[in-house]
């Protein structure tokens, strides 16, 4: 473990002095990734560490997202309090949605995630009287942690770096815990954890929760940088893109869903840029990965490489 | 040393259970007394299996009554059984395949302990500590550091039975601990059963009668869910109906 | 009383067309373990066929929804066929690839629906014969909504004649129960697979150029029945007919009549069921006990 901090330190170290030589774009880029890897690092939580996957955890994200705008501009809090009732509520419909979907297993649970956050997304959508629907809410404000304020991009990138930090380094702590073994030890043999004495549904509750938590935490970042929020947030769009950071990286590991969402993020900047063709490009890459590198691009390109060298001879 | 007549380990009274429309264990009722080595025998699709997933709550009885040392739990959930006792091994491997021994052990011993809540410290020393001991007990401790994947069938049937002795059960339930081992491989296990103090009752499913008519004391058989003959293992060896059950009518 | 008749009629309307949507996903959930959910975007791929057959051919005689339907149905499950054989046989077993890859290709047929046809919706129009209203009783009910549950009744009744009556309904049957004796007793699974995803995506478009008149064609049309065909099969039971036909005109009725009370809380209102049945009975109301 102190392995893990002193290098996790030491290479955000690196990213923190990074954007002292780079334009805003590439900051802007980085606060982007950043965001998507503390939601990759969450979804993995569920996926790769627990074995159940979801298809709505971008339900959380959204939803920190909207509470943290609502209570800021028609509430009138301010932003600590805020953040910690948006957390809150956030937590609050995790442990709900986990009572409903851990009833069921499998591809079923997946159903029935996909079901509910497209609840959450049809409520952001069409009660406009408290969510401005499609038009979104905008002309939000980012909070000053300690009276500094992250309106540059620079100081939010800032801000984001120590928030994925954090978020990194009590994610390994949690999942190299003894809870932490036995949330893998759910994911292997589900039937033998009980027959030793884990209460796997508990187990599988908790870490719903927790993952949810984080996602939320992405959420609050995720608003804080647009200074905007829109139903595309709470989207099966936004669940897709998190569970393809997780695959596309490597899941099961804590370092795969970072540089997965790295990947994501990167791509999807440059398509739009280049063409309008996000969605397609997505489903693409989806194909890709699955067909091509189903354990993620680390493994397959290393994969690959063997295959090439074998075929040299 | 005989097992000790007064105290029940384990008692079924009258389980039933359908699948479907078919009637897997019908009006099972069998008392293992504490300390006692009890063999479940019968011909495929004889339901003892059914039965152990019944007594281990992996499934629930339709009717009928389940007892641990005089407590109910017909209507426990499975998990809380390990904590009342009661441990189990698989008639197929269902170990932890990318973990490593040390580490299958070591969450078996963690399931009963309050630390397995902890979600800040990793496995605490003395439970890995007691799991090289367990595996030490079963004679792999050298294989410890190794992942289960890619240690030999009978080595991986060895650690099944070390992660459950490792809970110190009361009552143990192996559900064919010989199952696809060579002959060495079965007189290895078959010590090692012979071993296990008489502080753990055990119930054994198996089907090489020779090898586990050395370990049983007493045994029932079980022929189309319902017992048939229940008694010790001359009385079963000696009994018609046995014969009739093994070699056909 | 007019409007619980217009409201009940386009909640069967409604309940029609889910259950021909989640008909098929149903299907292909229990024979072949698929969650498809690249079904909202045969719908969707289904509607648009249908909207540009009428749109291009609308002017020859024998051009008509009936035949649009039909032949908005084939291209579907031609394209469902392709999908099924080229991708998803490769990863038979690997229930997670099979779900996202559903996933991304639905993505793609969304995007690529985009591209073709634009943002604007197509309307089509209703049957000629069936614009004007039927009158019973002194009530006018829209004509071709009751043609519509007429039709999906006829589509229930010959999908369980399917199942029920014939060999490869039994085959089907069989497989969905127990696969590997299916395999044992030598019937063709990979044919058998390939069958009823091109049937399930065959209906689904159908349903697309069937629900034309009522919904259109129109990017986000996939989105938007994707997650009702989800709750359906959710609620009915998954590999069930008699669940998805059941489940599908309670859907209809929540949502209609939940979106005339209270338009803003619609998806919400769906919610609940969902919770009540995964609360009392995870498995669906005809869904078959996996424990």
């Amino acid at each position: 473990m102190k392995r893990i901090v002193l290098l996790s330190l030491s290479i955000a170290l690196v990213f923190a002095v990074l954007p002292l030589f780079l334009g805003d774009f590439y900051i802007n880029l980085g606060s982007q990734i950043m965001i998507a890897a503390v939601f990759a690092l969450s979804f993995n939580l569920l996926v790769g560490y627990a074995g159940l996957t979801s298809l709505g955890h971008a339900a959380f994200l959204g939803l920190a997202a909207y509470l943290s705008a609502w209570l800021t501009t028609r509430a009138g809090l301010g932003h600590g309090s805020a953040a910690l009732l948006s957390i809150a509520g956030t937590i609050g419909v995790a442990g709900l949605f986990g009572l409903i979907a851990l009833r069921a297993s499998g591809l079923s649970f997946l159903m029935i995630t996909l079901a509910l956050s497209q609840v959450l997304w049809g409520l952001a959508y069409r009660w406009v009287a408290v969510t401005n629907g499609d038009n979104g809410m905008t002309r939000l404000t980012r909070p000053q942690p300690f009276g500094i304020s992250i309106d540059s991009a620079i100081s939010f990138y800032w801000f984001a770096l120590i928030v994925t930090l954090v978020a990194f380094l009590l994610i390994a702590i949690f999942v190299r815990s003894s809870f932490g073994n036995s949330v893998t030890g759910t994911r292997d043999q589900d039937r033998r954890m009980s027959a030793l004495g884990y209460d796997v549904w508990m187990i599988r509750w908790i870490t719903f929760i927790y993952a949810g938590f984080w996602a939320g935490i992405a959420g609050l970042l995720y608003v804080y940088y647009n200074k905007y929020i829109h139903p595309t947030s709470l989207s099966i769009t936004t669940s897709a893109e998190g569970i393809l950071g997780v695959i596309a990286g490597g899941s099961g590991t804590l370092v795969g869903p970072i540089v997965g969402a790295a990947l994501v993020t990167f791509l999807k900047n440059y398509v739009s840029s280049i063409l309008d063709r996000w969605n397609m490009l997505l489903g693409f890459v989806f194909l890709i990965i699955v067909l091509i590198m189903p354990d993620g691009i680390v493994p397959g390109v290393c994969k690959l490489w063997a295959l090439v060298q074998r075929g040299r001879k | 040393m005989n097992p000790s007549d007064n105290v029940l380990a384990l008692e079924t009274v009258n389980l039933c259970k359908h699948f479907g429309g078919l009637p897997v264990t019908q009006d099972v009722s069998i008392k293992v007394r504490s300390g006692e080595r009890r063999l479940l025998l019968g011909p495929n699709g004889a339901g003892k299996t059914t039965l152990f997933n019944l007594i281990t709550g992996d499934r629930l009885a339709d009717s009928g009554q389940i007892k641990l040392f005089g407590e109910d739990i017909t209507k426990l959930a499975m998990h809380k059984r390990a904590h009342r006792g009661m441990s189990r091994t698989y008639q197929i491997i269902t170990l932890f395949p990318h973990d490593t021994l040390e580490r299958n052990v070591a969450l078996g011993l963690l399931a009963l302990r309050r630390s397995r809540w902890d979600i800040f410290l990793p496995m605490p020393q003395d439970i890995r500590d007691e799991a090289r001991r367990v595996l030490d007990l079963v004679g792999l401790e050298h294989l410890g550091d190794r992942p289960i994947s890619v240690i030999a069938y009978g080595e991986k049937r060895r650690v099944e039975i070390a992660m459950a002795l490792a809970q110190k059960p009361k009552v143990l339930l192996l559900d064919e601990p010989l199952a696809g081992l060579s002959s060495m491989e079965r007189a290895d296990i078959k010590a090692l059963i012979a071993s296990i103090p008489r502080a753990t009752s055990i119930v054994m499913i198996e089907h090489d009668m020779d090898t586990a008519l050395d370990i049983a004391e007493t045994i029932t058989l079980l022929h189309y869910g319902k017992v048939i003959v229940d008694g010790t293992r001359e009385e079963v060896v000696a009994d018609q109906r046995a014969r009739e059950v093994y070699l056909g009518h | 009383m007019q409007f619980w008749i217009i409201q009940s009629l386009n909640s069967l309307a409604l309940g029609a067309l889910l259950f021909l949507l989640a008909s098929g996903f149903s299907l292909i959930f229990g024979l072949m373990r698929i969650a498809n959910l690249t079904h909202g975007a045969f719908f969707m791929l289904g509607a648009y066929f249908g909207a540009t057959a009428l749109r291009s051919y609308g002017s020859y005689g024998w051009m008509n929804l009936w035949v649009a339907a039909v032949a908005g149905g084939l291209g579907v499950a031609v394209i469902g066929g392709i999908l099924e054989r080229l991708v998803l046989r490769r990863l038979s077993d690997k229930t997670l690839g099979q779900v996202l890859v559903t996933l991304g290709i639905s993505f793609v047929i969304s995007d690529a629906c985009l591209v073709i046809w634009g943002g604007d919706p197509i309307p089509v129009s209703t049957p000629a014969a069936l614009r004007a209203p039927t009158f019973l009783f002194g009530y006018a009910f829209p004509s071709y909504r009751l043609v519509l549950v007429a039709l999906a009744l006829l589509a229930a009744i010959a999908l369980y004649a399917l199942l029920e009556w014939t060999r490869i309904g039994a085959m089907i049957r069989a497989g969905v129960d127990d696969m590997q004796m299916a395999r044992a007793i030598g019937i063709r699974i990979s044919r058998l697979f390939t069958a009823v995803f091109c049937l399930g995506a065959g209906i689904a478009g159908m349903g697309g150029v069937l629900g034309g008149p009522i919904l259109s064609a129109y990017p986000g049309l996939d989105g938007d029945m994707l997650p009702l065909a989800l709750i359906v099969v959710i609620l009915g039971g998954v590999g069930s007919l008699i669940g998805a036909f059941v489940g599908a005109f309670v859907i209809g009725f929540i949502y209609t009549f939940g979106s005339a009370f209270f338009p803003d809380l619609a998806y919400v209102i769906l919610f609940l069921p969902m919770i009540i049945v995964i609360a009392f009975r995870p498995q669906g109301l005809f869904g078959r006990q996996t424990a």
